[in-house]
């Protein structure tokens, strides 16, 4: 930590070594009835712009939480959440769900579609949200033709306006992953994407992601149990008990 | 945007939520029908009640009433004569009514009330509400050669007819007075028979009575000596027609009165009129003199028309006679100056005349303790206030009943925030703030509310429209009657659509819904996103 501290201070670091994403010593425990759970106890972690680190641990280790923390929707009992050079956890409310909006893609194990609306209305949710009714209509044309070129990229333009639960799960998973790139986010966090998938299904999913951050330099966090599918990260962070066990080293993402 | 997107598509796939505004729909639908009803009624009541009593009644508080009519008329336009249109004098005692039912004398309480067939029409609808169409261009209180409306002329289509007026009139009196007369012989043959051995004949007389006329007319003619017997006793009478000659009941008549159609008539179970007596016939009135203590005369009168206001409490009570005839037999005309006295003066205001300022006008000129100036709605005050107050507290209920409703559109609202917990997680992951959230749900309850009250506002109004065609399907199934027409004395129901009722019915109704909505919408917005994410 110490000496992580001393590097970022370091005046020959370039602007652009600014980390994209970074965590200090997070904290966070569960109350659960009289027992109280550790989940996270002290977490550094950090991802350099255009990374591509998997997160592992076993069920239970506080891959999820972290993520969470790291996407805002979950808030650190002590700790600092940095994006891009700015502190983001002490945020008012309205910037984090912001940040969210603009700044942060997020794709999930269970895909989390929502299950009204069509695929194409899945995409433009976020651009939905961020627009009111007035602003909409003038942003709909453009927001529908970047939607549909993102949904043709995974290859789903003939799934346009089918509802989630007529799509198979690794459609719905491409869906989602649609959904969190039309914000054009800073990072993208995943959170097991290919946990309900057969092994076929999983492996276009990951091969997308790795696609995303070599031709788009999208920086990526993946949490995932399945060592295989780590292993096509540029970098692995192992967390155990709470905090970082170990890092892939030859990687670009990198954990005190 | 996702908001009203969200809202609309919840609209369209969560039926139960629907099912919740139906009860909405119910309630608006219910408040609807019942303030058109209430309101047709009070207008109907209220215009009927003013049909009969002017708009300011001026009356004195004495039975024997006030001297000199003309003067208070000049005073009183000297008060408030620019926003007078008409005035009239009346005097209304109490009375008896005594008329023949098939050989019965059937008495009843009646309020007696003279007045002026020239300027009466000018203060009040009474004129409308007359039988005969002339009597409804100008009264008259002769009896007129038939031609009285056998159809009810204020509502032509709806009501039955009433083939008992067509021979009213002169034809009717001088059948019944022939009749009487063979009667009378028959009654003469019969005395002199028991006498005599000839039996036979009055036999024969018998049998030509009974195929020619019914039974009912029995016993007319020994009353009506003995009415002529009383009036020559009575010191009284003063006002008996052609005094000192024997009337010839079929070309003569005795003083015209008008009474209330519900004097000498009933509705049956099938709406139809039964008459007990009609224009043409006699009646015995019995009323107090003027001065103190008043007594008691009586004279026989001839109907000559029916006056049908149509408010029973109206049509079974006043009996109208001409105001002089009155006077004179009450006493009331000053022998010396032949100045009459009247008990009241009835006045009619121009149309934009303001009703309390001109009666508060009216009482600062003439002293209290002697004359009571009044509104017809001060006279019907009560009444009136009863029929708001009925409104207000029913229109409570039914708020009540919409109000219920509210609490199903919470809970079900409370249950679809859970089902879509999920959903709402996802939507704050991707970036939707709390209060969009609730938004979603408040747009919700806005667009239920909507639906509920719009479908209520074509419910109650399609209601209100039909309502008669409604009634007669239900009569027709139940085969009761649902509006008993011999209770209400008019045969459609009477409906007036208020939008400014209706306007405060839906911001009611809408109102409610997202009030109830309120609660679920915090409960959402206030979801933990992990949770909720995790929410299975």
């Amino acid at each position: 930590m110490q000496s992580r501290l001393c590097d970022m201070s370091d005046l020959e670091m370039p602007a652009q070594k600014t980390p994209m994403l970074e965590t200090r010593q997070i904290y966070k425990q569960y109350q659960s009835g009289s027992t109280t759970l550790d989940v996270l106890r002290g977490v550094d972690f950090t991802l350099e712009q255009g990374g591509f680190l998997a997160v592992v641990g076993q069920s239970g280790s506080g891959k999820s939480t972290l993520l969470h923390v790291m996407g805002l929707l979950d808030a650190p009992d002590s700790g600092e959440v940095w994006i891009n050079g700015q502190r983001i956890d002490n945020l008012p409310g309205r910037e984090k769900d912001r940040l969210r909006n603009n700044s942060i893609g997020m794709v999930f194990q269970a895909y989390h579609l929502l299950p009204e609306f069509t695929a194409l209305e899945n995409v433009l949710a976020p651009l939905l949200i961020r627009h009111g009714i007035f602003n909409w209509f003038s942003q709909k044309r453009a927001a529908h033709e970047q939607a549909e070129a993102l949904l043709d990229r995974f290859g789903l333009s003939d799934r346009l306006h089918h509802r989630p639960r007529q799509l198979s799960g690794g459609e719905m998973q491409r869906v989602a992953i649609a959904r969190a790139l039309i914000t054009k986010p800073r990072v993208l966090l995943a959170d097991e994407p290919t946990g309900n998938l057969d092994e076929e299904s999983g492996a276009g999913i990951i091969e997308a992601l790795a696609e995303l951050n070599q031709d788009n330099g999208l920086s990526i966090v993946l949490v995932t149990h399945d060592a295989d599918i780590a292993s096509q990260a540029r970098g692995i962070v192992r967390l155990a008990a709470g905090t970082v066990d170990m890092i892939n080293p030859g990687a670009t993402g990198s954990a005190a | 945007m996702y908001k009203l997107l969200l809202c609309w598509r919840y609209l369209r796939t969560r039926w139960i939520a629907l099912a919740s505004v139906i009860s909405v729909t119910l309630g608006v639908a219910t408040m609807i029908v019942v303030n058109a009803v209430m309101a047709g009624f009070s207008n109907e009541m209220q215009t009927r009640i003013h049909g009969i009593l002017s708009d300011i009644v001026f009356e004195s508080h004495s039975l024997s009433g006030f001297q000199d009519p003309q003067w208070h008329i000049d005073e009183i336009n000297r008060a408030a004569g620019d926003q007078i249109a008409g005035m009239t004098p009346t005097v209304a005692v109490p009375a008896m009514l005594s008329f023949q039912v098939r050989g019965q004398w059937v008495t009843r309480q009646v309020m007696f009330i003279g007045i002026d067939p020239k300027t009466h029409a000018q203060v009040s609808d009474f004129g409308r509400y007359l039988q005969h169409p002339a009597n409804r261009e100008q009264l008259s209180f002769d009896l007129r050669e038939g031609g009285y409306d056998t159809i009810d002329s204020q509502n032509p289509t709806e009501t039955p007819t009433r083939p008992a007026l067509e021979h009213a009139g002169w034809p009717h009196r001088r059948m019944r007075v022939n009749r009487e007369r063979l009667w009378k012989e028959r009654l003469e043959s019969k005395n002199s028979a028991e006498n005599s051995p000839a039996r036979s004949v009055d036999q024969q007389v018998d049998a030509m009575l009974a195929a020619t006329s019914p039974a009912d007319d029995s016993s007319e003619t020994p009353s009506d000596t003995a009415a002529t017997d009383e009036k020559r006793t009575n010191p009284f009478q003063t006002a008996r027609p052609k005094q000192g000659h024997v009337m010839d009941m079929a070309e003569e008549q005795f003083t015209g009165i008008v009474p209330g159609i519900g004097l000498a008539s009933f509705r049956n179970r099938q709406g139809v009129d039964q008459f007990l007596s009609l224009p043409g016939d006699d009646v015995k009135i019995t009323f107090p003199t003027a001065g103190t203590p008043p007594k008691a005369v009586s004279d026989n009168f001839t109907i000559v028309d029916f006056y049908e206001s149509k408010m029973s409490e109206y049509d079974s009570n006043f009996v109208f006679v001409p105001i002089d005839a009155l006077q004179r037999m009450r006493g009331m005309i000053n022998p010396q100056t032949g100045i009459p006295s009247v008990n009241s003066i009835q006045i009619r205001l121009k149309p934009d005349a303001k009703l309390n300022e001109v009666r508060d006008r009216l009482r600062e000129v003439f002293p209290s303790d002697l004359y009571a100036i009044a509104t017809w709605k001060d006279k019907q005050g009560p009444l009136l206030s009863a029929v708001d107050m009925e409104m207000a507290v029913l229109n409570i209920l039914l708020f009540l009943i919409i109000a219920v409703a509210g609490f199903g559109i919470l809970a079900i609202f409370f249950m679809i925030v859970v089902e879509k917990t999920r959903d709402i997680g996802i939507l704050k992951a991707l970036g939707a703030t709390s209060s969009g959230i609730a938004g979603i749900f408040l747009g919700y309850g806005l667009f239920l509310g909507l639906v509920g009250a719009g479908a209520g506002l074509i419910l109650g109004l399609s209601i209100t429209w039909n309502i008669n065609q409604i009634r007669q399907a239900v009569e027709w199934c139940t085969g009761s009657r649902v509006f008993d027409p011999s209770i209400y004395y008019f045969f459609q129901i009477p409906t007036i659509v208020h939008p400014v009722t209706i306007g405060w019915i839906i911001v009611g109704a809408v109102a409610i819904a997202i009030g109830s909505s309120v609660l679920p919408a915090v409960r959402a917005a206030r979801l933990h996103a992990v949770e909720a994410l995790r929410h299975e």
